[in-house]
């Protein structure tokens, strides 16, 4: 094959840069595989490394400071036959951790080239994630205070298949190079350089140096056969092929007549955990069920399983603009926190309006009519309080009737829990006027 | 007549796909996470990605790659994460991605209520790039918005080649409605035109009758460069700064000349209006009320609500305000686009209404101010 160097823009390192001897190396890797320029993308950093693209004739993805990876990641899920290799300094590998991490517990088939030479060559030598404590920067002391990381350990330790470390000087950086892109999966190759613009003006490394510096850590010579696993890319393609279509939106043709012609503003005031919001969907169903319009507004904090659940509903024969209930017509009360939450509203409310209460509950003083129901005496579980309401009102006739809050349950529920709600609404016991 | 039940975030799912979306990547955020779930149900039955990445940059970064391999994409996220894209949002600008974005805003400022609505991120979405180039900002009102927007907002995108966002409310987006299936408008779809003759392609070379570049996907038969760094026609850095002026110039009209043509608004009116409300996103519900409740209004009102934010439609907004004698602007905010609009129309009064808690903007609170003035 021919080079894939781009004559016309010829590398433009600092004179001595290692930089440029992996340049060179990786054409020859790319040529021994065999690889043509548009079936490569190299994927470049911010730094000195940035600059590898432009030398190649292949496509070209240059992007921001640490991020290469993550878009290394898209090109290659979007085109799986392409070649993605990527080349970062130490900095970007630095400010990119959070990516290398997940680069090398997914497992998609990139190639990260590490173009390590132990600071910030471009910004004037400031130190990286690997610079040596002792080594004299452009940081003042703060490297003394830092402990510089080994790229091949934290990769392997985080799941990378492939992890090799090796000095730029190498004879055979070539067939190291072209090892990491052969090898299907996340493959990284942390190759040690030095940088004459900045960091050798006052430390002393040498290929020797650098030698010795490697061979001081533990092996790291490419597959880490304890993380050899699936390619993320094939594996993400086989589970997505198994996955079902998911079923269109359930489309509702009015059956029933609702008990009121006007329209209606439901307050369902609960806590987290009485599926006070499916208890609202439920309501908007039913509603629909009638032709009606509805809307479902919900509250909630960002707990879970505490806090108050408010559920707003409007059911209404026109459009809906305003979705906030500005004068309940029903409030459905479920909970001490749901109450309190909304205690301002219980003043404004009309003679007209209905609450439901559960038994225990301190109602506010209002002028609306009240309905006390008492659901833990006949045995109803909390999480089913919210339905049991809704069977009430159906059986008082307001908003909904039976036959509307039925067929929203066959909507929304099939099975088991379809003949668990009807039984419940079915057996639920009336409360009292009060 | 058959009505079914969506909330707008699932509305924007679907829109997406579509408008063919085929490439999702998010994060978990409350309020936009429901995207993220109805994508990941959506996009793998019918051969499409959907990822979550280890944060919000990796997201867009996916996405921003998948782009430029040819595909259709979006990520979702709520006000936290707009400022995490904010690099690459400038790197999608500046290097002419087309995707969308959508901004399921929540009260702020920064983790703000997760779970409590707002409009408050109007202005950083304009503004929150490095070089402050236009961006095109839509914002639905109501779940059938969220659908027909969602696919002009991908239509845009690869028109024109920048991110488009939407920039929705967590009360557009996590309160259901009902809608007509059969009424949802499906804007025919556009995709990103491709050069005639691939062999001379430069992945920044303008013809003279377009502002926009032709695409080619990186990975296809012709080489494709790609970079963040000012560049010229051929995809190299350069400091040639008149090259570099002829592409920020462009950036910015390529957006600006033509928001006339996607200038997405409601103008409602009543006869003898001297009083212009303008309005937009959940906020415009509460002023539509108060527009059809016309008898609890002391005097009449024509109504405005801008769906298209960014870039300010001014010939909609000037035309509007011409035919009355005082504006009336309310937003879910302490006052962002209210700036705007007193910019476009300097010489007549402004009231403004914002609120920034959590609550909606009431009609009474904004028939209050009509009457008032």
């Amino acid at each position: 094959m021919d080079s894939l160097l781009n004559d016309a823009r010829p590398p433009v390192f600092c004179p001595g840069c290692s930089h440029e001897r992996i340049t060179q190396t990786l054409d020859r890797a790319l040529q021994n595989i065999g690889l043509a320029g548009n079936q490569v993308v190299i994927v470049s950093d911010i730094g000195c490394s940035g600059l590898f693209d432009t030398f190649f004739n292949t496509h070209a993805f240059h992007g921001l400071h640490g991020r290469a990876l993550t878009y290394a990641a898209g090109l290659k899920m979007a085109r799986p036959e392409l070649t993605v290799i990527a080349t970062m300094g130490d900095g970007g590998l630095g400010i990119g951790g959070a990516h290398l991490l997940a680069a090398s517990r997914r497992n998609l088939d990139l190639t990260l080239l590490v173009l390590n030479n132990f600071n910030f060559g471009m910004t004037g030598g400031q130190y990286s994630v690997t610079t040596p404590p002792q080594a004299n920067i452009g940081s003042g002391f703060l490297n003394q205070l830092e402990h510089p990381l080994d790229i091949c350990q934290i990769v392997g330790s985080a799941g990378a298949a492939y992890a090799a470390r090796c000095s730029a000087y190498d004879t055979n950086l070539s067939g190291k190079i072209q090892n990491a892109i052969e090898f299907e999966g996340f493959s990284v190759l942390d190759i040690w350089g030095v940088c004459p613009g900045r960091y050798t003006k006052k430390n002393r490394l040498t290929p020797k140096l650098i030698d010795e510096g490697l061979s001081s850590l533990p092996p790291a010579e490419g597959i880490v056969s304890q993380n050899v696993r699936r390619e993320y890319g094939r594996h993400y393609r086989q589970l997505a092929a198994r996955s079902a279509t998911p079923p269109s939106p359930v489309k509702i043709k009015a059956a029933f007549h609702p008990p009121h012609p006007y329209r209606q503003e439901v307050l369902l005031l609960g806590s987290a955990g009485q599926r006070v919001i499916t208890a609202g969907e439920i309501l908007c169903l039913a509603g629909m069920s009638a032709g009606l319009k509805t809307t479902q507004k919900n509250e909630y904090n960002i707990t879970v399983l505490r806090g108050p659940s408010i559920s707003e509903l409007i059911l209404s024969p026109e459009d809906i603009d305003y979705t906030g209930i500005e004068q309940p017509t029903v409030i459905v009360a479920l909970s001490q926190d749901g109450v309190d939450r909304r205690r301002a509203i219980f003043d404004q409310l009309e003679d007209s309006a209905l609450i439901v209460h559960i038994a225990g509950i301190q109602i506010p003083p209002s002028r609306a009519r009240h309905y006390r129901i008492d659901l833990k005496s006949q045995g109803v579980k909390k999480p089913d309080w919210a339905l049991a309401a809704l069977a009430i009102l159906a059986k008082l006739d307001a908003v909904i009737n039976l036959e509307m809050l039925e067929f929203a349950l066959k909507t929304r529920f099939n099975g088991k829990a379809q003949d668990a709600s009807c039984d419940l609404v079915r057996n639920v016991e009336m409360g009292q006027w009060i | 007549m058959f009505l079914s039940l969506m909330e707008g975030n699932e509305a924007i799912a679907r829109g997406a796909v579509a408008a063919g979306c085929r490439f999702f990547a998010g994060y978990p955020i409350t309020p936009a996470t429901p995207i993220y779930t109805a994508m990941l149900n959506l996009l793998p039955p019918c051969g499409g990605i959907c990822l979550q990445g280890e944060d919000e940059i990796a997201s867009i970064g996916f996405c921003l790659g998948a782009a430029m391999a040819g595909m259709k994409v979006m990520t979702a996220t709520s006000g936290p994460g707009i400022s995490l894209y904010s690099e690459n949002i400038s790197f999608a600008i500046g290097s002419e991605i087309p995707i969308v974005i959508v901004d399921i805003q929540r009260l702020g400022p920064s983790t703000g209520s997760a779970t409590r609505g707002a409009d408050g991120d109007i202005n950083f979405l304009r503004w929150g790039n490095s070089g402050g180039l236009p961006v095109i900002v839509l914002a639905p009102v109501d779940v059938q918005d969220c659908f027909s927007l969602t696919i002009h907002a991908f239509n845009l995108a690869e028109r024109f080649r920048c991110p488009v966002f939407i920039a929705s409310n967590k009360e557009v987006a996590m309160t259901r409605e009902t809608i007509e299936l059969s009424a949802l408008q499906k804007p025919d779809i556009i995709e990103r035109t491709r050069p005639s003759d691939s062999k001379s392609f430069l992945p920044f070379r303008v013809e003279n009758s377009q502002n926009v570049p032709d695409f080619l996907p990186v990975g296809g038969e012709a080489l494709v460069r790609q970079t963040s760094s000012t560049h010229g026609q051929d995809g190299y850095i350069t400091t040639d700064h008149n090259q570099i002026a002829q592409v920020l110039m462009r950036l910015q009209q390529k957006l600006l000349s033509n928001v006339g043509q996607f200038s997405f608004y409601e103008l409602h009116t009543m006869e003898g209006a001297k009083t212009l409300v303008i309005a937009y996103g959940v906020t415009a519900r509460a002023a539509r009320a108060v527009f059809k409740k016309r008898e609890n209004l002391k005097r009449p009102i024509n109504l405005l609500i801008l769906k298209t934010l960014w870039p300010a439609p001014h010939q909609i907004i000037r035309r509007a305000a011409s035919k009355v004698a005082r504006l009336v602007v309310v937003e879910m905010n302490l006052g962002q686009y209210v700036r705007e609009i007193e910019r476009i129309v300097p010489d007549k009064p402004t009231a403004f209404l914002g609120q920034m808690d959590g609550r909606l903007i009431t009609p009474e609170q904004i028939r209050e101010v009509i009457n008032n003035g």
